[in-house]
């Protein structure tokens, strides 16, 4: 299963390395990544695939939200479909 | 492969604009709870129930986490309630009531609809007993909501089940006094009422509906609102086909999740509600989306024709995108839910004739209006009437949700709290209606039911 990770909040060192260690250890793959600054704002997207995962979808999000806390960032773990079903016919 | 762009606007319609699943309704038929005995049909009523949805709201609670979309209510219909009390040998129906109330507790869902009575044509014993226990049963009990057809496209409208409701209203509104007349919101009068309606409190599980169903409930008066600050200025055309793109976006989620919770429940999917159901937060009108539009307030001329290209829109926009759109579709506009609707009716502006107008083409009727506490039943009934006929001519769903707020007159407000937002009094006519409402009897039904 695919899965898009969304990273949000003020730019700052060590952002995408905080997130993609996570993401390691727990055995995600990254597939994609695009990242910007707007304004000083960070905005960065992932698509990752879980199929070798070693948690679920559910608690890895639960990681990610902590990380965020951590990092000043809004970070997001939802799956891919949702983003499918609005943008692909 | 989806790009950032596009991402980022999901998310942002999640954000800020207040875009949610509103509801995943189960229904669920109660035909097999009929029972002589009413303890007995309580029992089974109270078992099915909790059978039945155990995992709804987990399931809810689930694909919320794992999609990170905003499920708010998860909910439960029945059927229509005195269809199945009828074969108990009792003249109180509340105990009925207390049996839904007591399994969507234990389902730990907010609320369960389907303390119902069909009375389009005529009135069988046990619908006037379900009438007639209204008061108590909605007062009674916390989660129960309840609703009533009283006319049809096909049958006419039945004036005697409408004279009855205006003192029902006036009842329940008197039992929750302390609430400002709270109770009233749980209770719908219908006219031409949908079967898979997934939206309280209207909902119920129709009789020609399977044994057990998921409905989905879409909402984003928000994310609309955002889109046609794009348009600014320019034609109708260009304006509807926006909001068409959005609600087609919007319907797809719906359908995903629908799909999703129909599998997980192992329930069959049967439809996708797509309606702008607003609430009292900011961003989240639909008077908003008409202002927006080129109204410098909801309820001025032109509120009626901004209101027919939304809801229309909205329809065909969502059709395309689910594989059975249903329900009642379309734009609401509750006055107590909508923080646009509620400032429009605190400067006058938007009055109880207007909103009766706009019901002509919005998706249901006179939502969530509150009236002075002294406001005659008759005055009720004849607002019934009014509104019922305006479904029945034009074959659509009409519903009168009426909150005469007791000991409060115009000038005044009520505080619901939560979804149910607050609502200014609005004024009634004084003149009567008493004698128009004594007659009784059926208002037949127009020449276009004769379609055969």
């Amino acid at each position: 299963m695919k899965a898009i990770v969304s990273v949000l909040g003020k730019d700052r060192v060590g952002i995408t390395a905080a997130v993609c260690t996570k993401l390691a250890e727990n055995n995600i793959n990254i597939l994609d990544i695009s990242q910007t600054i707007m304004d000083g704002n960070f905005s960065m997207v992932m698509i990752v695939d879980m199929d070798k995962a070693s948690v679920s979808i559910k608690e890895m999000s639960g990681v990610l939200e902590d990380l965020g806390k951590e990092i000043g960032q809004t970070i997001r773990i939802q799956r891919e479909d949702i983003f499918d079903a609005m943008h692909r016919i | 492969m989806l790009n950032q762009k596009e991402i980022l606007s999901t998310l942002q319609m999640i954000d800020q604009q207040h875009l949610d699943i509103r509801t995943i309704t189960m229904g669920i038929s109660l035909f097999s709870c009929a029972e002589v005995d009413p303890a007995k049909a309580c029992r089974k009523i109270y078992d099915k129930i909790c059978r039945y949805a155990q995992n709804l709201v987990q399931v809810g609670e689930d694909i919320e986490s794992e999609f990170g979309i905003p499920i708010v209510n998860k909910r439960i219909s029945v059927t229509p309630m005195a269809l199945v009390a009828a074969a108990s040998n009792t003249e109180n129906y509340v105990p009925f009531a207390k049996a839904m109330d007591e399994a969507a507790k234990t389902c730990g869902v907010n609320f369960i609809g389907g303390y119902s009575a069909l009375v389009q044509k005529g009135m069988t014993r046990a619908d006037e007993l379900l009438i007639r226990s209204l008061p108590e049963a909605l007062a009674s009990t916390e989660r129960v909501c309840g609703s009533v057809n009283v006319g049809s496209t096909k049958a006419g409208i039945n004036m005697d089940a409408v004279k009855l409701l205006g003192h029902t209203v006036k009842d329940l509104a008197a039992r929750t006094a302390e609430s400002g007349g709270a109770g009233c919101s749980k209770l719908v009068i219908f006219c031409n009422a949908v079967e898979d309606n997934p939206f309280m409190a209207g909902a119920f599980h129709g009789a020609g509906e399977a044994e057990k169903v998921i409905n989905v409930g879409v909402s984003g008066p928000g994310v609309v609102h955002s889109a046609i600050k794009q348009v600014k200025g320019q034609p109708f055309d260009v304006l509807a086909e926006t909001i068409k793109r959005t609600a087609f976006r919007v319907t797809r989620m719906g359908q995903l999740v629908a799909q999703e919770a129909a599998s997980r429940l192992d329930t069959p999917f049967g439809i996708v509600d797509l309606s702008l159901a607003p609430t009292p937060a900011v961003g989240d009108s639909v008077a908003r989306i008409l202002e927006e539009m080129g109204l410098e307030t909801c309820g001025t001329h032109g509120t009626t024709a901004a209101l027919a290209l939304l809801n229309d829109a909205v329809k065909k926009g969502g059709v395309m995108a689910s594989s059975s759109v249903g329900g009642l579709s379309g734009a609401f506009i509750p006055v107590s839910e909508d923080e646009g609707m509620i400032a429009a009716a605190e400067s006058g502006v938007l009055t109880l004739d207007k909103l009766e107008a706009m019901t002509c083409v919005c998706s249901v009727g006179l939502d969530m209006i509150a009236v002075p506490g002294d406001t005659p039943a008759s005055t009720i009934s004849a607002i019934i009437a009014d509104e019922a006929a305006i479904g029945m001519i034009n074959s659509k769903t009409t519903a009168v949700r009426l909150i005469p707020a007791p000991g409060k007159g115009v000038g005044d407000a009520v505080e619901f709290g939560g979804l149910f937002g607050s609502a200014p009094i609005m004024p009634v006519h004084p003149e009567s209606s008493e004698e128009f409402i004594a007659r009784g009897g059926r208002i037949p039904a127009p020449i276009q039911s004769l379609k055969n």
